[in-house]
């Protein structure tokens, strides 16, 4: 067989690059379950609106930049809101609740989100063009900064949650709620902080994904469910572990969609998931099967 | 209240409900006919899936494909076998949905609450990309259409259904789901199914093999859900695939819980409760529009008040508009 | 033991506290004082609610009914984060010390405060270390990997972090060695000669009546 290696390095790079986009989003969506085992179905919306809010923000001041940061305290904003408003009451309750208010929360989102905005994609200009040959190709120099980027807000994150003071509350309280609380940790607090910078770090991403596709109001369903995927394979709570994972399924994904359409890519991933669930369910990226 | 009391009281209600439903088409206009019938279609899948979220205790994200299944099933039916045959129709429905529900029972049911429901979500959505993309099968995104079969035995005597005498079959199919779902629950494996929900590893340490009944519990669960799927396929002659998007699943749920889980009843009562917000919300909002010149509010969508409304009831009346009555109705 | 300090007000005093877990009513009108400094022990049977009163003291539990009154004010319903912060320090049976965290971020997790300097905090960390030397030694290593005698070390020094009024001790010598025992009992002495008041629950009676001023 005729192996297409040209395609096949430029698909591994766009793997990355849409791993880490995946990673980051995963990230905000495993930290939040590990710390709060909430398991936010709004977190799609809250990547899209973080999308739009970075159109909003390029529209009236023209900078990228401004955007991408502007949308990440808007949408973070957002989150710690929806937080205290809905989950907090439910805390202590049966999970399934929690599901079903952030699903109720997701629908409500993309549907304010339609009529508002309207169904026509908006696009984010990228703020710089330029592109490299990669091969016979001309690889736009923007995704490898996605790339860059996802991966320095992860390792910022990670070394927050290692060194930083408060790194160390939320680890104390993911480890044990009570004891926290009884140290003086106010754990009420850490959670909608927590979640709040999931919510940041999928506003990110949406910002960042933007100029790759259209900034419409459904963009956020197909990456929930990409990113719940990787949160199982990688295993539930675990940071390195969904990393490690959005790569995978992304590159997985992406040498799939060579031979069949990006729509039925999906498909890969899922079978991914239903290997895992039968041979490893506490996540393939997991060290020590628990 | 003595067990014969609370059963002459019970049966006196079921029948005065039947009774009503019975004469509502007679006195409705065409369009709430069908509205009715549609709000008995989706109780009857909200119902299936309360054998699963009420009774065991398993919250699924996939109704969306056992529906969807059962309407492409039917559809199948219908379209390749002359002169179409509504019991064929069913047999072929069950037969789809009976597939999806073994092979999601196979992978799903060893897995706890949070992982069991995002993976039903995930099937459902391979599912709904498999039907999306086969588009020489399954007509892909534009759906398969096809006629409505008549009531009766193909072959020797049919008649072909009005909206009302469709009423009445729907009527009688999803009145005799609830009968015999309702049977179920009372039987020696409902217990097993509620004591699953109660506290599972105490059932499975006295010894009953708890996967194996989950199994069960999905499979009749998505049987008659599938059902459903046949019944909206046969009102609306048409099988598309957004049926089996997994938003669909989450009305159910949203159904389920606006109802009361665990009730049987309940999710019917959620289905007419969502339904006929939707319906009254998507006239409020253009009258606005026009009464108080707010152009833009015309379009307002329906689903962000119904929304907020589903989630101020998950916080504060997590039992549904029926859980007052759960005890009552389980007796 | 030394006599207490009296003082006109106990530190802590609850009075006819009922607490159910579930139906079964645990605590059936508890009612105890604990003076400034004072240390007094818990003893009883097992299952008679001991751990249980510390818990609702702490917050862990919610009263149904009755009052707890700390330093003058009433504390019942109160979270438990806030009453770490006004002095109130637990140290639970089976320790529980965060054990995917560092000795150092044990500690880190009870000084980190707002209002405290970081001399102080050297201060605390110093004094704390010349207690438990071990801990010292130990202070980059994760929580899980110290034994049973070292973590309850951890549990007691973390508690001290929070330089509190009053420490809930929950059985500190279970399933511990003689030699860690008498230890912990050491401890004890040292946080009353600092002025720590110290409500004990313990299985070990002849630990506790050493101990403790009133039983």
């Amino acid at each position: 067989m005729d192996i297409p290696w040209d395609i096949l390095i430029i698909q591994t790079v766009n793997g990355i690059v849409t791993g880490m986009i995946l990673a980051l989003v995963a990230s905000g969506l495993t930290l939040i379950f590990g710390i709060m085992d909430v398991v936010n179905f709004a977190h799609g919306e809250l990547f899209m609106l973080g999308a739009y809010m970075g159109v909003a923000t390029l529209a009236t001041t023209g900078s990228f930049w401004l955007a991408l940061v502007v949308a990440m305290i808007i949408i973070a904003a957002l989150g710690a809101a929806l937080q205290v408003v809905t989950l907090r009451p439910l805390l202590g309750r049966d999970p399934l609740y929690t599901i079903l208010a952030t699903f109720g929360i997701s629908l409500v989102l993309q549907n304010y989100a339609l009529w508002q905005f309207g169904p026509v994609a908006r696009k984010i200009q990228e703020p710089f063009s330029g592109q490299f040959t990669l091969f016979y190709l001309q690889y736009p120099w923007y995704r490898l900064l996605i790339a860059g980027l996802s991966a320095a807000m992860i390792g910022g994150l990670y070394l927050f949650l290692k060194y930083g003071r408060y790194g160390i509350w939320i680890r104390a309280t993911t480890q044990d709620r009570v004891m926290a609380q009884a140290m003086g940790i106010p754990v009420p607090w850490v959670h909608t902080g927590v979640f709040a910078m999931g919510a940041g770090m999928a506003a990110a991403s949406g910002v960042l994904f933007g100029p790759l596709v259209g900034v419409n109001h459904a963009m956020g369903l197909d990456w929930v469910l990409k990113a719940f995927i990787v949160v199982v394979v990688g295993g539930m709570g675990n940071l390195g572990g969904s990393i490690a994972a959005s790569i995978f399924i992304s590159l997985l994904e992406a040498y799939a969609s060579i031979w069949v359409s990006p729509s039925q890519a999906i498909i890969v991933s899922s079978v991914v998931l239903i290997l895992t669930l039968l041979f490893r369910p506490t996540g393939l990226f997991v060290p020590t099967p628990k | 209240m003595s067990l014969s009391r609370h059963a002459s009281i019970y049966w006196t209600g079921f029948a005065v409900t039947i009774l009503v439903l019975i004469l509502a088409p007679l006195v409705l206009p065409e369009f709430w006919r069908r509205f009715l019938t549609e709000i008995l279609i989706w109780g009857l899948l909200a119902m299936s899936s309360d054998i699963l979220i009420g009774y065991t205790g398993m919250v699924s994200f996939g109704h969306s494909a056992f529906f969807g299944l059962g309407m492409y099933g039917a559809a199948a039916a219908l379209l390749m076998v002359k002169p179409p045959n509504l019991w064929l129709a069913i047999v072929y429905g069950l037969a789809g949905s009976a597939a999806v529900a073994l092979f999601v029972a196979y992978f799903s049911t060893r897995l706890r609450d949070i992982y069991f429901a995002i993976t039903t979500l995930i099937f459902s959505q391979i599912f709904y990309v498999i039907i999306f993309t086969w588009t020489e099968v399954t007509g892909g995104e534009n759906g398969l259409a096809f006629s409505r079969p008549g009531f009766g035995i193909p072959g020797l005597w049919t008649t072909p259904f009005t909206s009302t005498t469709l009423h009445w079959f729907v009527l009688a199919v999803v009145a005799a789901a609830y009968l015999l779902l309702r049977r179920l629950t009372q039987s020696p494996f409902g217990m097993v199914l509620q004591s699953i929900r109660e506290n599972e590893a105490r059932t499975r340490a006295i010894g009953y093999p708890v996967e194996r009944y989950k199994m069960v519990a999905v499979m009749i669960s998505g049987l008659f859900a599938g059902l459903a799927g046949v019944l909206y396929a046969v009102q609306n002659r048409f099988a598309a695939p957004d049926f089996v998007y997994f938003v669909v699943s989450g009305e159910v749920v949203i159904f389920n819980v606006m109802g009361g889980i665990g009730t049987l009843v309940g999710p019917i009562v959620g289905a007419g409760f969502f339904l006929g917000l939707r319906e009254g919300l998507s006239r409020l909002f253009p009258y606005l529009a026009t009464t108080f010149n707010l152009p833009y509010l015309a379009e307002f969508p329906y689903l962000v008040p119904v929304g907020i409304i589903f989630i101020a009831m998950v916080i504060f009346m997590p039992q549904g508009l029926l859980g007052f009555a759960k005890r009552w109705l389980n007796r | 033991m030394n006599p207490s300090e009296a003082s006109a007000q106990p530190l802590i005093s609850v009075e006819g506290v009922h607490t159910y877990y579930g139906k079964s009513h645990i605590l059936n009108g508890v009612s105890l004082d604990v003076g400034r400094g004072e240390v007094v022990g818990l003893i009883g049977r097992n299952g008679v609610g001991k751990s249980t009163t510390l818990k609702t003291i702490m917050g862990l539990v919610n009263a149904s009914a009755g009052r707890i009154v700390y330093d003058g004010r009433p504390i019942s319903g109160l979270p438990s984060h806030k009453l770490a912060r006004i002095g109130i320090a637990y140290v639970p049976e089976d320790r529980r010390i965060f054990k995917l965290l560092t000795v150092m971020e044990n500690l880190r997790t009870g000084l980190d405060r707002n209002g405290v300097s970081e001399a102080r905090k050297q201060e605390l960390l110093e004094k704390m270390f010349a207690y438990f030397p071990r801990l010292a030694e130990r202070r980059g290593q994760a929580g899980g990997t110290l034994s049973g005698g070292e973590q309850q070390m951890l549990a007691i020094g973390r508690a001290m972090m929070l330089e509190p009024k009053i420490i809930l001790l929950d059985e500190p010598t279970e399933g511990l060695m003689p030699r860690m025992v008498s230890q912990i009992r050491e401890s004890i002495e040292v946080l009353h000669r600092d002025g720590v008041a110290i409500l004990l629950v313990e299985q070990n009676v002849s630990l506790t009546l050493a101990a403790s001023q009133r039983v």
